[in-house]
Order: structure tokens, then C-alpha cells, then sequence
């Protein structure tokens, strides 16, 4: 995959309707998500910048990964 | 009506709703003279459904969207189980809410407006039939109106629940990515606005703002419908100026004037101390408390009663009333009742079970798609400081007089499945 780089911060958002608990993301992207102790993602709510790629790629495979398709990497437009 | 005088909302109320003509009779004035949209802005009204969002800066959001088949639906949902005042204002002026609602559909272009009444309670279904035959039959112009009648659940009066069952027959919350989020049916934006928030911008549309603000204070201007229940006489919905102190409302209500505890905002909302009796009831006086006005509800708890149990006994049948859509909320919250039943019947560590609980708090809030469970974890948060001492003594085995005693004050319907909280 080769990583654009952008400007700006993401977060990675769930959409906790649709998350059935899977844990992939928890095993694809570490460093944004930890789990509660019911096996539901808790993801870091501060905004990470585009040029941490490594999290940024992560957040992509957690992305891509969500077998009920729950997560989005969202932009946030800082002011 | 004359300026600066109470009551406003429960003007010339009876034990019958009033008639469109007899509503004509009492709230005669035409419409103020200013537009509508600036007035609503000048007057400060803020919603009285629980978050006190600006109602004007919702208005000009929806304004903005555009399509011509905008809805305005009014929430009379009601599912706070300690709140009558809902209910109270349709079975008194349903025209004064209906005004409102018109006036708020004029303002954002609205065709259709549908007022959403819980189907379990048949009297207001009736009053509301009876109140919009009565204006279809005298003109057929303006925004089309309905009536809803969903099913009563606690989770059913939340707006995106409402929307969903306008939209698709589900009473559930959805998720909701970014805010402010503009809800709709079909693809037609939504405005949604308590009963009560209606009925004020009702007053307003006739009276204008500078009469709207001869009550209250600056930053919270107007009055509100309180629901006081608990240690009272008998339960109450009273209409106080925002900003007048609790032991007044306490007095006029002739509840306990010694209380232990009163809880505000209902049962998302918070516990607050028995010596802060002298607060002023409006969000700004409160908010060093961490406390807000909600749902406008008290409940007085007296000095005999268990908060522990009663709080315990609110968790459960909130944890029973979830929807079960979000993890953190269908899990997390029958887990919160039963650290809580450890603590209220101590059996084992209570230290522990204390700091487990602690935990699973932070795990749940902010967790869910909707507010409910945000709602449960400040309940338990503010409990957990209110009644830090009982906790103690609980932990140390000496339970208290009053959770063993069968005498309860927070009213909990009846739980449907009480043995199996858990969802399978």
C-alpha cells in the first residue's frame, strides 16, 4: 500500500451499532485501540496526525479489517 | 397576559384541556410584530427536553438544509418515569404546544408536523386527537399535522430514536458520526422539540422576547415545568421562574424540607447533597455541582431512605431499558448494577468491588452510539460522591435502617425480565 502523505490529523472513528465485538482492531491497530472487558474497542480519542504513518497504516488495515465494516478513519479539519 | 408573573405555561389551566377556542380566548394576542427567527433568538429559549440546546441555533441549522418537505416533530415522548409534565401541559393546553410547533415550522420551512405521544398513556392520545381535529377542522392550511403514538420505552423519547420510528417503525438510537447532526426522514431534515420547548416558543411567538425574558435569569430566561415526586405530599408538576432556589420549589411542592439527597434531571441525570438547598434551579447556579436541570425533574429523597438501594434499584431497570445496540451499553451496564448490588449487600471485597466499578465507569462513558449510557455512569458517579459515606458504612457491614426498610422513592416500572438482565 503506499501511504499518501496529507496534511492534517485523523481519528479513527467506530460506529458502536454496528460493532459486534470482533477484536480485529484491537490486533491490527494497537497503538489507537485498546479493549474493554467485554471485548469492545475503547479507541484513543486524540487526533493523530497523517505524518505518524505508522499509525495512520494501522488504522487503515483496522479500517479494512472490521469484518462488520464499523470503523472510519475520519479527518479532522483543525482550526 | 400580564408581564413577570407566573404561571405562563399553566395559564388559566383546568382539569380539562382547552378547547381551540376557549385557547383563543385566553392567549388572545396576535402574533408578535418582529420575525419569528429573531425573536426565538432574542428570548434565549433553550430546549427542556434534558440537554438545553439553544432552540434558536437548532432552528437556523435546520433553516439552512435544504428541501421543501422539512418535519418538525414534537417529543412529548415523556419516558423519564419521574416526569409528568409532558403529559401535564397536553392535558391542559395542547394548542399552546401546537401554536408552537407552528411557529417553529414556519420558521424553518416545515410542511409537516408530527407530535409523538407514548401509546400507553390513552387520555393524551385522546386530548392530542381531539386538539388537531379540532384545528384540521378549522383550516386546512399551514403545515400538515399527525399524530405518533410509539411504543413508551425510556430509550424511544431519545430524538434519533424518534426519528428512526417516524422513519422506519424502530424506536432505536443511531449512530450519529459528527455534531451537530441533522436527523431525517426519508431525506427530509428534522427538527425535533420537547412538548414543553414548543408550548414556550408558543408564548413566544405571541408575547415576543422581551416579554419571554421577564422571568428567570439572564443566562436562563423563562420558566420551566418541574415534576417533584418523592418525599412530597403528592406528586407535583409545578411552573417556577428558572433561578428560584430549591428549598422555595421544595416548599411549594410541601415536600420534605430536610432532604438527604435530591435528584435533578431525572434518571440521567444527578444526585446533589441535601445542604445545597439554596441553589438557584437553573443550569448556570448548578453547573458547579455538576448538576443540570434535564428533564426538569426532582425527586426528594428524606433522610430515612437507603441512596445506595434506591440507586441500585434505578441502574438495573436502566440497564434493562437499554436498547442492547452498543457493547458497552448492553454489557457494561448490567455489570454497573451488579458491582452496585455488591456494594449496597456487601458479600465480598467490597474495596474491590469499589474499584472494579470505578473501572467499568470509565470504560462505558462515551461508548455508546446515544447518551443513555453517559446518562447511568454521571447517575453512578454523582451517587458515588453524594453518598460516599453510606458507601463506607455499607463496606464495613453496617447496612443501613433504610435499605432494609420496603419503603422506596424513586418510581422504577416494573422491570420485564428481572432475573435475566443480561443479553444473550
Amino acid at each position: 500500500m503506499g501511504v499518501r502523505r496529507r496534511a492534517g490529523l485523523f481519528i479513527l472513528q467506530v460506529n458502536p451499532i454496528l460493532c459486534d465485538g470482533f477484536g480485529h482492531c484491537g490486533e491490527l491497530a494497537p497503538e489507537l485501540v485498546k479493549m474493554d472487558e467485554w471485548g469492545y474497542p475503547i479507541i484513543n480519542p486524540e487526533p493523530v496526525p497523517f505524518t505518524n504513518t505508522g499509525a495512520h497504516e494501522s488504522a487503515r488495515y483496522a479500517e479494512r479489517g472490521c469484518p462488520r465494516q464499523a470503523l472510519r478513519i475520519r479527518k479532522i479539519s483543525d482550526k | 397576559m400580564r408581564e413577570n408573573t407566573l404561571p405562563r405555561l399553566m395559564y388559566a389551566a383546568g382539569p380539562r384541556p382547552l378547547s381551540l377556542a376557549q385557547h383563543e380566548e385566553v392567549f388572545a394576542s396576535p402574533r408578535s410584530a418582529g420575525s419569528l427567527l429573531e425573536e426565538l433568538e432574542a428570548s434565549g429559549l433553550t430546549g427542556r427536553g434534558g440537554a438545553a440546546f439553544p432552540t434558536a441555533r437548532k432552528a437556523r441549522l435546520i433553516r439552512e438544509q435544504r428541501g421543501h418537505n422539512k418535519f418538525v416533530v414534537v417529543n412529548a415522548m415523556e419516558g423519564e418515569p419521574a416526569s409528568h409534565k409532558d403529559l401535564t401541559l397536553l392535558s391542559t393546553h395542547p394548542h399552546l404546544v401546537l401554536d408552537g410547533a407552528e411557529y417553529l415550522a414556519s420558521i424553518v420551512g416545515a410542511q409537516n408536523i408530527a407530535v409523538c405521544v407514548a401509546r400507553d398513556n390513552p387520555t393524551v392520545v385522546n386530548h392530542v386527537e381531539r386538539a388537531l381535529h379540532e384545528r384540521t377542522r378549522r383550516s386546512l392550511r399551514g403545515p400538515k399535522l399527525e399524530m405518533h403514538t410509539p411504543p413508551w420505552r425510556y430509550v424511544a423519547g431519545e430524538e434519533s430514536a424518534l426519528v428512526h420510528w417516524l422513519d422506519d417503525n424502530e424506536s432505536l438510537p443511531q449512530f450519529r458520526p459528527t455534531r451537530p447532526h441533522v436527523l431525517r426522514i426519508g431525506h427530509a431534515p428534522v427538527i425535533v422539540d420537547n412538548a414543553e420547548t414548543c408550548a414556550n416558543m408558543g408564548l413566544i411567538g405571541r408575547y415576543g422576547a422581551a416579554w419571554f425574558r421577564g422571568v428567570g435569569t439572564a443566562n436562563s430566561p423563562g420558566s420551566a415545568l418541574v415534576s417533584v415526586t418523592g418525599a412530597v405530599e403528592r406528586p407535583t408538576v409545578l411552573e417556577v421562574a428558572l433561578g428560584t432556589p430549591l428549598r422555595v420549589i421544595l416548599k411549594s411542592a410541601s415536600a420534605d424540607p430536610d432532604p438527604q439527597a435530591l435528584l435533578l434531571g431525572g434518571y440521567g441525570g444527578s444526585w446533589l447533597e441535601g445542604s445545597h438547598l439554596d441553589l438557584g434551579y437553573c443550569n448556570e447556579a448548578l453547573a458547579p455541582q455538576g448538576v443540570s436541570t434535564g428533564a426538569g425533574v426532582i425527586v426528594v429523597l428524606p433522610r430515612s431512605a437507603c441512596g445506595i438501594v434506591e440507586t441500585l434499584r434505578v441502574v438495573r431497570w436502566m440497564a434493562n431499558e437499554s436498547a442492547r445496540q452498543c457493547g458497552p451499553c448492553a454489557f457494561g451496564l448490567p455489570a454497573i448494577a451488579e458491582d452496585l448490588n455488591h456494594l449496597a449487600h456487601p458479600s465480598r471485597d467490597p474495596l474491590s468491588a469499589h474499584k472494579q466499578l470505578e473501572e467499568r465507569l470509565g470504560q462505558i462513558d462515551g461508548h455508546g452510539a446515544c447518551r443513555h449510557p453517559d446518562g447511568v455512569v454521571r447517575f453512578v458517579r454523582s451517587a458515588l460522591v453524594t453518598f460516599a459515606e453510606d458507601f463506607s458504612r455499607h463496606a464495613n457491614g453496617l447496612a443501613c435502617a433504610g435499605s432494609r426498610a420496603n419503603v422506596h422513592y424513586l418510581s422504577v416500572p416494573h422491570l420485564e425480565r428481572e432475573e435475566e438482565l443480561i443479553w444473550e
